[in-house]
Formats: structure tokens, C-alpha cells, sequence
């Protein structure tokens, strides 16, 4: 890992703090409220500020997931370096596309 | 075979890697240390045992090994701390390097690392010029003086996970150098210096086992410089002087 990466991984870590209190507050929220699919989307359809509450939060977790990955690639497995970074990045891909068409599902 | 109080039983490697154990047996003396042992089965017992010392006293670091297990300086380890009443010992070459014969390892590439992180000092006046002035209680000095008098017996190198999985890594040792270093108002190297330790081996490496630590013989926290080191390099990349 070189700082750039270093840098990447704990900004992402750091701005995921807040993010994952609020998220495990809002299923907190959800489930004690006994709040049904219908309810729920009736509050996420159309919404730009959970669009981009849980959009930034697919972006940090596919950035920071895949530097992870790397590494651990990188240490653990007999792959050049290269070539485990090319295998983080299709996993930090695949992480923000499935992320995004979840969030899709449930603002759009 | 029976053990008695007056006599250890000392295991130590012979051959290169592809080498084995052997045992000897070795009178027990007071005060005694790891390195007396090892010297009594070579002047005693067999004179092709190959191991590596020369000032005897914890200053040149020069005798490291594998002592039942753990990287230790052996000319300040004293039997009694390590073999316990069982009088057992097993004394190996240090991890992580290649062996060149016995308790011998070849340490270019420890020393190879030492340079690559730009551990040599770059003077920044030449000898016409005065000796700078630098206060002994100056931040940077303080971390400097903390980190200063390692002896590079590579005992932290021998016990770092980091350096065992990644073969690029720096290690412990190079890394407190280059944070010294980093902390010498003198020096004039540090934008090269800085470079060299942010890149892919560098200090961002160092998962922080804090193994340096434990093991250092005259307890330097190799860890600690290390994550100086990611500070520092973290702060220069985001200011714009560190292109990786």
C-alpha cells in the first residue's frame, strides 16, 4: 500500500463513522416504528437527500472494501501486486454497481 | 536424556535452510548467557559451528538469534531468564533472513533496506559552514533522540509479520531510521526520504502488530516512528509535495 492509497482508505473509513451510526439509527427507527416496505419507500421515492445519504455511503464502502481487498490479495495470495489490484478494482466496481441499483430500488 | 542442574541442553541449528537441529550438551554456569553457550560448543565441542559477534556487550549487534523461539540479542540474554529450570535451549538464525551456515544469516538484504528508505544522512552545510545550533528540547529533536540508538541487530526485522509476508516491506529498523532522520534538522534528504517510505513497501505496509516493539532489545518503539512516518507522508501528499 503507498499513501495514496493509505490517504483513500482512512478518508473513507472516517467519513463511513457517521455514515454507518446514522444507518444503524435509521434501522433502529424502522423496525421499532414497525414501519412496513411501503411506508419506507413512500419516504425514500423521490427523496435527492437519502439519494445522496446512501449513495456516499456506497461510494466509501466500494472504495474502502477494495483497498482492503488489495492488500489482503497483495499479503496473503501468491498474485503479483498488478494484478491483485486489478481484481480489487473489478471487486470495488461490482461493490458500487450492486450499491447503486440498491439505491436506485428505493429512491427512484 | 537425563537432565541434571549443572548442564543444559542446547539444540542449534546446522546447515543452511535446508539444515536441522543438533543437540549438545553444555556445563551451566552462573551469570552464564546465551552467547557463552553457543561460544562453548565451538571452542569445546565442535570448532565448524559458524555464528556471528564481536563486542560481547549489547553494543554492535552483531549476535542476534533464535532463542527458543524469539529474536534475542545473546550476549545480553542471560540462560537463567530463557531456559527456565528445564535447561533447555534452542538457538536458531534469525527469521526472516537467509542462512548462510548455522547461526549465521546474511543480512544484505536488512542492510540493502536500510538504504533503500534513504537512512543515510544528507548533510545540508558543508564543513566550512558553523555547526548548527539544535535545542535538545525541540520537538523534533525529542522524536529524533526516542528512536536514535538502534544498533540494527535486526531482531525487529526477525520478528515482524509484515516483513515475513511481504517481502518489499521495508521493516521495522529501516523505517525508525528514516523517521530519525526525518527529525534532523540537519539533514537535507527528506523529500527524497519521504518518497522512498510512502511508496508500495513503505511505512503504509506496517499493520502495527507493534512485534518491533516487544522484541527490540534496548526497547525502541520502531512502531511508533512508523507511524510518525505515515503522518508525515500522509500531510505531504495532501499538501501536493509527494507524487506516488
Amino acid at each position: 500500500m503507498n499513501v495514496r492509497l493509505y490517504v483513500w482508505q482512512r478518508a473513507t473509513a472516517a467519513l463511513m463513522v457517521p455514515l454507518v451510526a446514522i444507518h444503524i439509527a435509521v434501522i433502529f427507527y424502522a423496525t421499532r416504528q414497525g414501519l412496513s416496505a411501503a411506508d419506507i419507500l413512500s419516504r425514500t421515492r423521490g427523496s435527492i437527500a437519502w439519494a445522496a445519504y446512501y449513495g456516499l455511503f456506497v461510494a466509501a464502502v466500494s472504495i474502502h472494501a477494495a483497498i482492503g481487498v488489495r492488500n489482503v490479495l497483495a499479503e496473503w495470495s501468491p498474485l503479483p501486486e498488478r494484478y491483485a489490484g486489478r481484481l480489487a478494482l473489478f471487486f470495488g466496481l461490482l461493490l458500487a454497481a450492486l450499491g447503486a441499483r440498491a439505491v436506485a430500488a428505493v429512491v427512484l | 536424556m537425563p537432565e541434571t542442574s549443572n548442564e543444559l541442553s542446547v539444540s542449534l541449528w546446522r546447515g543452511g535452510a535446508e539444515g536441522r537441529y543438533e543437540t549438545y550438551r553444555v556445563p551451566r554456569r552462573d551469570s552464564q548467557t546465551v552467547l557463552d553457550v553457543v561460544t562453548y560448543v565451538q571452542r569445546h565441542i565442535d570448532p565448524t559451528l559458524s555464528y556471528r559477534f564481536a563486542c560481547r556487550v549489547g553494543m554492535c549487534g552483531s549476535c542476534a538469534m533464535t532463542v527458543n523461539g524469539r529474536p534475542r540479542w545473546t550476549c545480553r540474554t542471560h540462560v537463567a531468564k530463557v531456559a527456565g529450570s528445564s535447561g533447555r535451549l534452542e538457538i536458531g538464525p534469525l527469521e526472516n533472513l537467509p542462512v548462510i551456515k548455522d547461526l549465521a544469516t546474511d543480512m544484505a538484504p536488512f542492510f540493502d533496506k536500510w538504504r533503500e528508505a534513504k537512512g543515510a544522512f544528507a548533510p545540508s552545510r558543508t564543513r566550512a559552514d558553523d555547526i548548527p545550533r539544535i535545542r535538545p528540547d525541540s520537538p523534533a529533536r525529542i522524536a529524533a533522540d526516542a528512536a536514535i540508538e538502534c544498533i540494527n541487530c535486526g531482531v525487529c526485522y526477525a520478528a515482524c509479520d509484515t516483513v515475513r509476508w511481504n517481502t518489499d516491506y521495508l521493516g521495522p529498523a529501516a523505517l525508525n531510521r528514516a523517521w530519525t532522520l526525518v527529525n534532523d534538522e540537519r539533514d537535507a534528504g527528506n523529500a527524497a526520504r519521504l518518497g522512498a517510505v510512502a511508496a508500495s513497501g513503505g511505512c503504509h505496509a506496517c499493520h502495527s502488530h507493534q512485534s518491533c516493539q516487544e522484541h527490540c532489545p534496548l526497547a525502541l518503539n520502531p512502531t511508533a516512528s512508523i507511524a510518525g512516518l505515515k503522518r508525515r507522508t500522509a500531510a505531504a501528499y495532501l499538501k501536493g509535495e509527494l507524487k506516488p
